[in-house]
This record gives C-alpha cells, structure tokens and sequence, in this order.
C-alpha cells in the first residue's frame, strides 16, 4: 500500500468500527469455523452476557443458537476459490446485541443445486407451529441418521424452537454456480 | 466387565459406567468435536453389559447442555435401554433437569415419548 491506499485503508477501519457500532455488532468473524472456534466464541460469549446480567434462559437460548450455527458453517458450507485453492467450512459469523434481542447471523456460499432442497427445510419449518416443530425434531431424532460429517439434520429445527421466531434466511447470487446464503436467528432478551 | 469413566471437559460429559458398583450415568455438557467417536464406546458397552446385566438397572442423565447432534446419540442410548427392558429386565430411567431449565425437562419428556421405557424426571436445585 502507497500513502494515499494507507490512509483510505485506516479510514475504512474506522467507518468499519462506526458500522460495528451502528448495527451493535458484538462479534464478527468471517474464516473457517472450527471446534476450537466454535468453543472459544460460546465461551467469549457467554462470559459477556454473565457480565451484562443477562437471565440463565436467554443465555442458554443464545448458546444453543450459536452452537448449532457454527456447526451448520462447519459441516454444510460449500467450497469456493479457484481450482487450485479451495475453501470450504468457512463463512461469515456474526453476534450483535440491542436494548430487545440478541441476533446470531451465519453467511456462507451454498451450491446453487443445493439451494431448492434447503429452502424447501427452511420453509417447512417456518411453517409449524410449536407442537408441530416439537413432532418434527422427534420424527427426525428417531428416523434420521447421522451424516458423515455428524450432522444430525436437527439445527434449524432446535433453533426455530429455542427462539420460538422464524428462520430469517436470504439467498444473494455470487456467480453462475453459487449463492450467498444468510440466516439471521433472534432471541428475545425479555423473558 | 470394564469400567468407563471419562471425566467431563467443557465440550464432552462425564460418564460412569460401572456394573460392579451400579454407577450408570451421564452428566455435564454435551457438544463433542466428533459425538460418533465420543458415543461409539458407551454403545458398545452398553451392548455387552445386556448380555449379563446386573437385576436392576438404573441410568442416569445429568445434563446441563447438549446440542442437536449429541442428542441423537442420546437417543440410541436410551433404544439400548428400551430393548434391555424390552428383554425383561429392570431398568430405569433417571433425567435430572435443573429446576428453572424447562427446556432440558422437556426434553426429557420428549424423550420418555419416543422409548417405552419406565422414565423419572426429577428437577434439583443448581447450588
């Protein structure tokens, strides 16, 4: 970087720190999400929310929403990059905290052929109510099997039933193969 | 028959699994790296000790955390305590919960739901 990249550089960081702020963004991480990522965030997280006071079900709420987050980035995102250099399990995680909620939001490049199978989850389990989501995470607890990366199929479920909300999710296109998928997860600080 | 006793860490439970002194339980906080590998041995003790099993049989599951994946796992554990009674032996179900956990008690409802097995929720205090 010459002088004049330098400064636009160290004001972008700046206006970076004034986006954080805006959205109350507590933690950003856009990288390959592993255990030892998974562990040291919920942990990070959970010694804030200790300081803020926060109750004992709100932060269990927050945990078991992260946990299964970081574990849908781990297992399910797709690779990316060039032939020569590719990166898969990796994506964007995000915490932000206002007076009200708490947000978890995940980013992460899904293949386009995958995307009408997902959707169609997602959207099923939007579609239940609270008995019904409770019927679904015991027919798929009993009848599914676990992947080969240990995925139990169970995430969205467990996470539209702890934040009793709907799965917020949105698909941006990349290029001609891949989209960007974001979910965003609310848990209500008031209970 | 062999002893497991694998003490908890942050991210793994603590198991006793010890016929002699009739000690059967898991506690703490479930969310292993691999939970195949983690669980693979409790199942396959659990497939020897009902080959002789002790008269009476009772599990114990003290947890205060687990995620989507541990809890499959926790399934087949308990399908193995289904068929140990199905076998027509005694056994018998201990599901601790903390007392203002409502979610870890339903879960042991939605559990005692799916396994006919004779079930006890019981909700403790944490100190």
């Amino acid at each position: 970087m010459d002088r004049k990249n330098i400064k636009g550089f160290l004001e972008f960081v700046y206006d970076f720190y004034k986006s954080m702020k805006a959205h109350e963004i507590t933690l950003v991480y856009e990288g390959e999400i592993t255990h030892q990522i998974t562990k040291a965030f919920t942990s990070l997280t959970e010694s804030n929310m200790a300081k803020e006071e926060e109750s004992n079900s709100v932060q269990k709420k927050v945990f078991h929403v992260m946990v299964e987050c970081l574990q849908n980035i781990s297992k399910h995102a797709d690779s990316f990059g060039s032939d020569d250099f590719l990166f898969a399990g990796r994506g964007i995680f995000m915490v932000s905290r206002g007076d009200l909620e708490y947000h978890v939001t995940t980013g992460n490049v899904i293949e386009n052929s995958k995307i009408e199978e997902l959707s169609k989850i997602l959207d099923h389990i939007n579609s239940l109510d609270k008995e019904g989501l409770k019927q679904l995470y015991k027919t798929q607890m009993r009848e599914g099997r676990l992947s080969e990366k240990g995925g139990a199929g169970l995430g969205f479920i467990d996470i539209a039933r702890k934040t009793g909300r709907k799965l917020e999710y949105h698909f941006l296109p990349i290029d001609e193969d891949t989209h960007f998928f974001v979910l965003t997860s609310t848990i209500s600080r008031n209970e | 028959m062999e002893t497991i006793k694998i003490m908890g860490t942050d991210d793994t439970p603590t198991v006793i699994l010890d016929a002699q002194n009739e000690i059967f339980e898991i506690s703490g906080r479930s969310l292993p790296e691999d939970v195949t590998a983690f669980y693979d041995p409790i199942l396959q003790w659990l497939d020897e000790y009902s080959s002789s099993p002790n008269p009476k049989t009772i599990f114990t599951f003290k947890l205060v955390y687990f995620n989507t994946a541990s809890s499959k796992l926790l399934l087949d554990i308990l399908m193995k305590l289904e068929q140990l009674h199905e076998a027509g032996n005694n056994v018998v179900v201990h599901w601790y919960y903390p007392e203002d956990d409502e979610d870890m008690q339903e879960a042991g409802e939605e559990y005692a739901d799916i396994v006919d097995v004779p079930f006890e929720q019981i909700g403790y205090t944490l100190s």
